[in-house]
């Protein structure tokens, strides 16, 4: 690894029970992407092609609920192995959109998924090494983990999550103003 | 009618007997967040945010409900009250089911606006995500009670202004929920006649016109100041006048 590699702040983007709009608004930072690289070494994220969550990560930007086991156990693997976590978006800070099935029991939420809306195959997928069984409700990240900053917003935009990088990289935790923070 | 002085955040102002400390600090545009509190409609000191500290009172005193007094020393902004204030919000948060993203009101809602003004990060209590109904038998109108913060503006405005006292609270303690008549479908309701004066004055997306979709229902308040100084005063003022 060369000198350059080792001054780069070490970056994990993970994506929970989400739309992966964060990530999308992650990606819309458009040409600043560039300069970030010269800045950043991402090290684990949807986008990259990580299979294990490394060791010794400096900021780990997490979108999404936390909805079910393995995002549960992705949640702790995180908390172990990040410096900084930070919520990213909406669903991670209050649940959101994620959430809204609460009301609902689980076995009525597959029945509705599996059966009711499905166009082949009636039936709940049953194995569970292929789809992660679901927690009894969708909660925050913060309510099972320790979470250093919030960035707000259903996605935070581009100069959100842009402002909140910056200050991680000058070693402060972000402390967002009034404009920045926003629900919605 | 007798003056009284009283000392708000170190500074002296002078009020009428009579005015509550909300008043006074609002004609000097004192900062302080409030929700239940509508001018034009009754006061029932229910939300709690504007309460303040006098000195020699040991606990908190709403600023809409309490009257002034001589002599009286208020703090109305001390990282006590601010974090009560907080609490507030983060409670009322947490036993609804407010969704921002996907909501009517978003970018025109009070309880989103004043989870600003207090600085609320995140919500540390478990949410409790309850089920609540939706009433959608009206033809104009629709009440959603998951984003509903019992403030009662809805049942003060229907009684006081309207006349017509449709809305009312049923139920106790997490069981409160705002109802049309005797709790029947909204729609079915004879007393209604579809003003939608509720729907205007409630701060959030419980009560919305039907056709709007997420961040479409900006409510016009202005109307409330329009309507009461006509009755009062025989005056027309504007709507935006009064909001």
């Amino acid at each position: 690894m060369n000198q350059e590699i080792k001054n780069k702040l070490r970056v994990a983007t993970v994506w929970l029970g989400g739309c992966s709009g964060c990530h999308m608004s992650f990606l819309d930072l458009d040409e600043r992407l560039i300069e970030l690289a010269d800045k950043i070494q991402i090290v684990y994220s949807p986008i990259a092609d990580v299979k294990e969550f490394p060791a010794d990560v400096d900021v780990t930007l997490v979108e999404g609920a936390v909805t079910n086991v393995e995002n549960e156990e992705m949640a702790h693997i995180v908390r172990t192995h990040s410096k900084y976590v930070v919520s990213f978006g909406d669903c991670a800070t209050t649940g959101n959109v994620t959430a809204m099935r609460n009301r609902f029991p689980n076995e009525e939420l597959l029945d509705r998924a599996y059966k009711e809306l499905a166009d082949i195959c009636y039936s709940i997928p049953n194995d569970n090494t292929l789809i992660a069984q679901l927690c009894q409700q969708a909660i925050p990240l913060h309510h099972l983990i320790r979470v250093d900053a919030f960035l707000h917003g259903c996605p935070p935009t581009p100069d959100e999550i842009w402002f909140a990088i910056n200050e991680l990289l000058e070693g402060r935790i972000p402390i967002f103003k009034t404009q920045f923070l926003r629900y919605g | 009618m007798a003056i009284k002085t009283l000392t708000i955040d170190g500074d002296q102002y002078s009020a009428q007997e009579g005015e509550t400390i909300l008043t006074v600090m609002r004609q000097h545009n004192i900062p302080i967040p409030t929700l239940c509190h509508l001018e034009g409609l009754s006061t029932v000191g229910a939300c709690r945010l504007c309460v303040v500290q006098v000195e020699g009172i040991p606990k908190l005193l709403p600023a809409c409900t309490t009257r002034v007094e001589e002599g009286m020393v208020i703090h109305t902004a001390t990282d006590k009250l601010k974090k009560y204030r907080r609490m507030i919000i983060a409670l009322l948060a947490s036993e609804g089911n407010h969704v921002c993203a996907v909501c009517v009101a978003n970018n025109h809602c009070e309880l989103q606006e004043l989870a600003y003004q207090v600085g609320l990060v995140r919500v540390r209590y478990p949410y409790l995500f309850p089920k609540k109904s939706l009433d959608a038998t009206h033809k104009e109108y629709v009440m959603d009670r998951n984003r509903c913060v019992l403030c009662t503006r809805c049942v003060r405005v229907c009684d006081e202004v309207e006349g017509a006292h449709v809305w009312d609270v049923a139920g106790r303690g997490i069981n409160c929920e705002i109802v049309t008549g005797l709790d029947d479908a909204w729609g079915k309701t004879e007393t209604c006649t579809s003003c939608g004066k509720c729907v205007m004055v409630c701060p959030t997306g419980a009560l919305f016109e039907k056709g709007v979709t997420v961040a479409e229902m900006e409510k016009q308040k202005g109307f409330l100041k329009y309507i009461i100084t006509a009755r009062q005063k025989k005056e027309w003022v504007s709507f935006t006048d009064g909001q």
